[in-house]
Order: C-alpha cells, then sequence, then structure tokens
C-alpha cells in the first residue's frame, strides 16, 4: 500500500498507548517541542494509572492548523506500545483511525471498529539499532516524518535532549530518529494532504507548557520565595518546577514532614516577610484547612495551589475533578474572607497565580488557585507571556516604635509590619486579640476584630475579575464553566456554530462579580457544565445571587470531558426544551 | 542588659499562683538578658496550653499560633531571617503529642532554632488529662486506671536522631536552668530544653519535691559528644538526669542547607525582587 494516510481535517489526533514504564511521556515530550518548533499547534494531555509500572496509559497529542486546547475522543492515528492498548482504547477507534504498530499488536483484529492498520516493525527496527529502547524514538521519529518536521530540526533536538548520554547514544537515537522519519514520510498521502501549510511560522515563537508550569511561572512572577509541601498528586508538578528554579529566583523550597507542616510553614515564613505558597491536593488540603482558619485569624498571606481529583479519600489519585470548590470555600473554622481563583488557560494559570500574591499580600488572606488533574497535565502552545505590567506588590511597612499589628482601620487592613523591619515590635496570635495580638476575651473587642477582619471583603470585591463571555453578546442560551473545562466548552461551541448559544467562563469563582446574575437573566435557557456530581459550582451561584440552574453537565468517572461528547450533551439539552 | 527590657507593662496572666511557668519565664528574660538579645532580635513561636500564652507574657515579637505547631512556623521564620532569634516555646502536650510528627522532623532538618519544653508531665489547659510524658499508673479523670502508655522519651528520642543540641533542665533551679538555655541559644543548630515543672493544680504527683527526688546532674566526667553515653543516660527512669546531654556542633544547618544564603547573607525577606529580566529567559527556554 503506497502512502495511505491523508489528513484532510487539518486536526489531527494522534494517541499513543502503552504501559507506565514504557517512556511513552517521552515521546510526548518530543513530539510536542518539535511539533511546535516547526510551526503546528499543538495540545497534550494524558490519563494514566496510579502506579509506576504497567496497565494501561494513554496521551493524545492533537496536530492543528489553529490552536487547540481540548480532549478529543476520536482516534485518527494510534501507535499502541503493547498488546492491551487497543483494547484500553477501543471506545475511541472508528473508521477514521489508523494504527501503526507492531504486527502482533494489531492482528488480533485488523479492522477494529473500521479502522485501518498498517504494520510497522517498531520492535524490529529498534533492535536493529540497538534494543527495545529505541521503540520510543522511532515511534517520535515517524510521527515526525508524517508531519513532514525537517531533519535538521530533528538532528537539533535529539543532540541536546542526549547531550548527557555521551556520543554513542546520541548517535543511535539520530539513527532512531532517522529510521522513524522515513517511514512516516512514506505514509503521507502528500497528494491529497499538504501538512506543511498548516504551519504557522509564529507558533515557533510560542511557549509550550503544562499547568503546573504555568501555576509554577506564574508564582515565580508573583514574587513567590518560599514553597513548602507534602507530594501529592497531581499538584506535585509545582512543587517540582520552583525546585528546578530555587537557585535563580532565591526560592526556598522545602518538602515538609505533612500537609499540617507545610500551610503552618509558610504561615510562618509569610509573617517573617516571604511570599510563601503550598501547593497540595484534596487530601493534602484536608490536612492543610487547620492553617486556612489560621491565615484568616493571623492575617498573614498564603497562596494555596490546590489541584484536584477524585474523591473521597484517597479517590482516584492520577484522574482529574472539580469537586473540591466547596472544600475550598468552607474550608477552615470560623469566618474570614479569602478569594479563589480557577483559570481555564494557560496564560490565566499565569496570570491569576502572579495576581493571588499580590492580593494575598494586600489583604493578609488566603486566596487558592483551583487547578485540577486534566489541567495540570496538558500542555500546548501559548503566546509568550507579557511580563509588562507584572509587579510584585508588596504591602510591608517598616514599623514604628509604637507599632500595633492589629490596628483597628477603616477598611480593615493593618499596616503590616515584619520582625527584624523596624523598631517596633510584631505579634500574631490565634487567639482573638487586641490591637498588639494580645490574648483577649473583651467581648466587644472581639465584635471589632471580627468586623475588621471581614471588612476587608468589601474592597476585595471591588476587584473582583469578571466572568469571560465567549461568543454573541445576544445570547438565548448561556454555558456556563469555570476553571479547567474553558478549553473543551468553547470547541464544543465552535463545532455547534449556533448564534444563539454562548459562553460564559468563570476565573474566580469567589467572590462572585457583581454582573453574575445580569448574564444569567439574559438567557432563555442557562446550562451549567461541570468536572463534578454535584454542581457545586451551580450552588455557590444559587448562593450568591438566587439563580438556580437546573440544566447541568455533570462529569465525575474521573475524566476530563471531550469536545464530542459535550457537543451532544449539550444538543441533548438544548432540545429538552425550555426550562430555565 | 536588664531584663526589664522583656517586661510587660500591665499583663493579667493566666497561670495559677505557684505555676512552674513563671521561673521559665523568669529564667528565659535573665539568659536572654545575659546574651544581650533584644526583644527586637528576638521570635518567641508558641502553639496552644498554658506553656504556649508565654509570649504575652514577654515584650518582644511573637508567633503564637495552632496547638502543635511551634516548631513549623519558628523552622520558616528563622529560614526567611536568620539574623534573628528565634525560640519555640511550649508545653509537653503540644510538642510531644499534637506536634510530634513536626519535633521528629525538625531534628532530622535542623534549623538554627532553640526548642523550649515546658514538661509537667500533664494537660493543663484542659484540666488534668495525662500528657505524653505522664509516668505510668498516673491517675487522671480521663485515665481513671492510670496512664498505661509508655511515657514519651523526648531526651532519647531526639539523640537517637543525632540532634544537634539536647538537654533537660528542672525550672526549680533558676541558676542551673538559665544556663543550660544560654548554651541552647548560642548553639548552632536545632536544640532541645526539655524543662520539668510542676503543676500545681493538676499534677499532685510529680511536684518540686518529687522533682528534686527523682532528679540530679550529669556528672561532669559526662562526655557530651559521645551519642552512645547520652542515650544511655537519656533511657535512665529512676532519676532523670538533668543538664546538656547530647550536642553535635558540626551539622549543617536548615538555613544552611537551602542554598540561598551560599553567597548572599541578606535575609530573604529582605531582599530585592526584580524577577522580569530572568523570568524573561526562563520563558525563552520554554519556546
Amino acid at each position: 500500500m503506497e502512502n495511505p494516510i491523508a489528513l484532510d481535517k487539518k486536526d489531527v489526533s494522534i494517541v499513543l498507548c502503552g504501559q507506565a514504564g514504557q517512556g511513552i511521556q517521552t515521546v510526548e515530550r518530543i513530539l510536542v517541542r518539535l511539533l511546535k518548533l516547526s510551526g503546528y499547534h499543538v495540545f497534550a494531555t494524558k490519563e494514566y494509572m496510579s502506579r509506576v509500572r504497567g496497565g494501561n496509559n494513554s496521551t493524545e497529542i492533537r496536530v492543528a492548523s489553529s490552536r487547540v486546547s481540548a480532549f478529543v475522543d476520536r482516534i485518527d492515528i494510534l501507535i499502541p506500545f503493547h498488546e492491551g492498548a487497543l483494547k484500553h482504547v477501543e471506545r475511541r477507534i472508528s473508521h477514521q483511525s489508523f494504527i501503526l504498530g507492531d504486527e502482533e499488536m494489531i492482528s488480533k483484529d485488523p479492522q477494529l471498529n473500521g479502522s485501518q492498520s498498517i504494520p510497522i516493525p517498531l520492535s524490529k527496527l529498534a533492535f536493529d539499532v540497538g534494543g527495545k529502547i529505541f521503540v520510543n524514538i522511532i515511534a517520535a521519529g515517524m510521527v515526525l516524518g508524517l508531519f513532514q518536521v525537517e531533519q535538521d530540526m530533528l538532528t537539533d533536538f535529539i543532540k541536546e535532549y542526549f547531550a548527557t548520554k555521551g556520543e554513542d547514544i546520541i548517535k543511535k537515537n539520530l539513527e532512531a530518529m532517522q529510521k522513524g522519519w522515513e517511514i512516516g514520510k512514506g505514509l503521507l498521502d502528500s497528494k491529497r494532504t499538504d501538512v506543511k501549510s498548516w504551519r504557522e511560522r509564529l507558533v515557533g515563537e510560542d511557549i509550550l507548557l503544562n499547568g503546573a508550569e504555568a501555576v509554577g511561572l506564574g508564582a515565580l512572577a508573583g514574587g513567590c520565595n518560599f514553597l513548602s509541601s507534602y507530594p501529592m498528586s497531581p499538584s506535585t508538578g509545582v512543587m517540582v518546577f520552583l525546585s528546578h528554579q530555587m537557585n535563580e529566583f532565591d526560592i526556598i523550597v522545602e518538602q515538609a514532614e505533612d500537609e499540617i507542616s507545610a500551610i503552618n510553614m509558610a504561615l510562618g515564613a509569610s509573617y517573617g516577610g516571604a511570599r510563601a505558597m503550598v501547593t497540595t491536593s484534596g487530601g493534602g488540603f484536608a490536612l492543610m484547612t487547620e492553617g486556612v482558619s489560621l491565615s484568616g485569624m493571623l492575617e498573614l498571606p498564603v497562596v494555596i495551589h490546590l489541584a484536584q481529583r477524585p474523591g473521597p479519600a484517597t479517590g482516584l489519585p492520577t484522574r482529574t475533578e472539580q469537586a473540591d470548590l466547596e472544600l475550598a470555600l468552607y474550608s477552615g473554622h470560623g469566618e474570614f474572607p479569602r478569594i479563589i481563583f480557577a483559570p481555564g488557560k494557560l496564560e490565566d494559570a499565569f496570570s491569576l497565580t502572579q495576581r493571588a500574591f499580590n492580593l494575598a499580600d494586600k489583604y493578609q488572606i488566603p486566596v487558592f488557585i483551583l487547578t485540577d488533574q486534566y489541567f495540570m497535565d496538558s500542555y500546548s502552545n501559548v503566546p509568550i507571556f507579557d511580563l509588562k505590567g507584572i509587579k510584585v506588590e508588596k504591602h510591608i511597612v517598616k514599623s514604628e516604635k509604637e507599632y500595633r499589628r492589629y490596628e483597628l482601620t477603616g477598611d480593615g487592613i493593618s499596616p503590616r509590619a515584619i520582625p527584624g523591619f523596624g523598631e517596633g515590635l510584631v505579634g500574631v496570635d490565634s487567639d482573638e486579640h487586641d490591637q498588639e495580638a494580645h490574648i483577649t476575651e473583651d467581648l466587644d473587642l472581639r465584635g471589632e476584630m471580627v468586623e475588621k477582619r471581614l471588612r476587608k471583603l468589601e474592597s476585595i470585591k471591588k476587584e473582583v475579575l469578571p466572568p469571560e463571555l465567549i461568543g454573541n453578546r445576544d445570547y438565548r442560551i448561556l454555558i456556563v464553566g469555570w476553571g479547567s473545562t474553558y478549553g473543551v466548552i468553547k470547541e464544543a461551541l465552535e463545532k455547534l456554530d449556533r448564534k444563539d448559544i454562548s459562553f460564559l467562563h468563570f476565573k474566580q469563582v469567589y467572590p462572585l462579580h457583581e454582573e453574575t446574575q445580569k448574564y444569567l437573566k439574559k438567557a432563555e435557557k442557562t446550562i451549567i457544565v461541570e468536572n463534578n456530581a454535584t454542581s457545586q459550582f451551580g450552588k455557590l451561584i444559587k448562593l450568591f445571587t438566587g439563580m438556580d440552574i437546573k440544566s447541568k453537565i455533570l462529569k465525575y468517572n474521573g475524566l476530563a470531558f471531550s469536545t464530542e461528547e459535550l457537543v451532544e450533551e449539550i444538543q441533548k439539552n438544548v432540545q429538552r426544551g425550555d426550562e430555565k | 542588659m536588664n531584663t526589664q527590657i522583656f517586661d510587660m507593662d500591665d499583663v493579667d496572666i493566666a497561670w495559677c499562683p505557684g505555676c512552674g511557668n513563671y521561673s521559665i519565664l523568669k529564667t528565659l528574660k535573665n539568659a536572654l538578658a545575659e546574651l544581650d538579645i533584644k526583644p527586637q532580635e528576638l521570635v518567641l513561636v508558641s502553639g496552644i496550653g498554658q506553656a504556649a500564652k508565654i509570649p504575652h507574657y514577654f515584650r518582644t515579637h511573637f508567633f503564637n499560633g495552632l496547638h502543635g505547631r511551634a516548631i513549623p512556623p519558628a523552622t520558616a521564620i528563622k529560614v526567611i531571617n536568620p539574623e534573628l532569634t528565634v525560640i519555640a516555646e511550649s508545653g509537653d502536650g503540644d510538642m510531644y503529642g499534637e506536634g510530634g510528627n513536626h519535633f521528629i522532623h525538625a531534628i532530622r532538618r535542623n534549623p538554627d532554632i532553640t526548642t523550649i519544653v515546658h514538661n509537667n508531665m500533664v494537660y493543663g489547659l484542659t484540666k488534668g488529662q495525662a500528657s505524653p510524658t505522664s509516668q505510668l499508673g498516673f491517675k487522671t479523670p480521663v485515665q481513671v486506671k492510670g496512664v498505661f502508655l509508655e511515657p514519651f522519651n523526648p531526651i532519647a528520642l531526639a539523640v537517637a536522631l543525632d540532634a544537634s543540641f539536647v538537654a533537660r533542665a528542672y525550672a526549680g533551679d533558676i541558676e542551673q536552668t538559665k544556663e543550660i538555655i544560654k548554651e541552647a541559644i548560642t548553639h548552632k543548630g536545632f536544640a532541645l530544653v526539655d524543662i520539668f515543672h510542676p503543676c500545681v493544680s493538676f499534677n499532685k504527683v510529680n511536684t518540686h519535691t518529687w522533682f528534686k527526688d527523682h532528679t540530679y546532674y550529669l556528672e561532669d566526667s559526662h562526655d557530651i559528644t559521645d551519642r552512645m553515653s547520652a542515650f544511655q543516660k537519656a533511657t535512665e527512669k529512676k532519676k532523670f538526669p538533668l543538664g546538656i546531654f547530647y550536642r553535635n556542633p558540626d551539622k549543617a544547618t536548615f538555613e544552611e542547607n537551602v542554598g540561598v544564603y551560599t553567597q548572599d547573607k541578606t535575609p530573604l525577606s529582605l531582599r530585592d525582587m526584580e524577577r522580569v529580566a530572568k523570568l524573561n529567559l526562563l520563558l525563552e527556554s520554554k519556546k
């Protein structure tokens, strides 16, 4: 069969499926980087099991002529790395799918779901180069050949990627890459597909990131210089990222003995004058909640990155969910103000995290960044972040002799001094306290202190970020979403192509923007989309606006929404009549 | 320096008359005054409990945090500004019970802080329940048949973990306790000072008389660099040794290990925060 693959959609979904430990992530990393460098838009996301070896993991890489940022069910090209792979993704294989792999992996059912199998002797070729380990690079080369990525680029990349591994390893990998590339090039039906025309030169100038890196970069831009945390999927990526920047940016990254220690350390650092952060997931955050309350009482800034995964308890450690919104909102005993952000785009993860540090400092409160596994682990190319106007806003004063940490002020914000800077003494106390931070049971003063702390919320409300409306201002139907569902809802609506449906995305979920109600009232029908079982954001909207969103599209099996299923669900919901 | 510099003007102390905490408060002030440490250079960090109220009777910087959590913020305060003298101070329940995990790992982390534990072998603030250091058979309204849990041995644990400085004092001996505290504060690295003292309201067993009868000072011949000998002393139960059990001055501190002070000694909290150029470079590398 000559040149069998025609890619006519300008949007190709490649799925790599194998066992943990087979190196699929390496292939993913190489492919997204090289495809992006050569001018393709890319998006990659993965689903994986909570194990270090074996099982079934898959990575989807979308290669397109325009920006993409959502998971699709569809598989155009499948590369299985072990025998169980086809079964693992069978539901997603269709007549559109090409399956490229070793004969024994595809021979059982060469026309599975109408797909077309093309046997490629990956293992044999790898063996010829020097061992099974080279299957990954050959597979990567194959995809790069298919997309006609220039060989020079491959060579440079391999040399750099394996720079520390010695000449022999570089040579073998170059050979493997070359073999794969030749095969890939031979597979593309170039008469029917001009893949090179999809490229945009400017994409090469984009940066390529996943959610964890975007949050980490935002922390750097926000002036973060102290992070204490306990490893927990899927939040650990941020800690890893910042650990690698410790020297360059003067950051202390400390792995604490537990999450309780982590947040108490962060607050100690904050008291000392640091820009402090913790990164955790639901179960770890549950342990941190005493510290959230402490931040509220001591009025010490802390940024809390909470990467959600399915619960309750240990739940599904490596899967995704948006079910800790209520936990974040109500965490910590007692009453005190807080802010909760939930980025939907990489750009937002960067700018919201950066903003979180400034706001935490300004209001002396806990500020949350709510992400999830899907957001943490998904890569795409984005225009390089604009650092103009990015400023580390410090709200620390040099203390005078008679300094009082909890001075009662009109807006509730007491000037914050730190020990070792000025003549005054700085006390903080978890008990109810007087203006000098000493224990008090003066109940009138207690009332004043409660009001002082809550008064800060009034100023906070004045700088709430508005929701983003995507689509016509003149909508009949409004889809509401928050956080990581941004990309998929947006893409689903593009596919639906209906002028009467718009999308309202919230990247600040608490406090809610005052125009929320106005947006909702304008719609004849509102549908809320959430990656949880009880519509937590819907409840939050009802609580603060009185508006009850009855139509819900909820998913809680541990996976993110796919574009296709969301298109279908929205259609079903729209047809279901005009209940509001 | 005069100890009055640490005195509060007008303070209503919540401790019972005759409480051992008074003498620890006074001794600590004396020790700090003799070391010439000013209130502006000192941070007292405490948790919750009767002992943990000490910062409220002390004119200095303070962080009175949550129950069991004196050590984590103290560690962080020190690393953010190593120029400060940081003392974590709380009771036996707070440090060894609720905060036990932090105690263990702080020894491993080795921040240059002093941890002073007011050890009266009972819970005071919650009115008389057993603490981790309550002795076997000690009866309380909760442990009605008497304590049957093996008493927590902070000294042996600390020596076992090769802690940087390990000492025990008895609050009734103001002079010796002061000297031990001074040694602990000036020691570079994590320093534990467990201080025996009576609880006049809830512990009718471990009284001043009991402590006098059940303690003795380590002999001058005790080699504080000999870990095995220190461990052996730490496990003595009939009479509890007092003094400095062990010292390991060769360990790098947390502040030294984190790396931010290798070239620049300026406290991290006071450093300039200009990052745009570096961020731009980092972003470029993500292309």
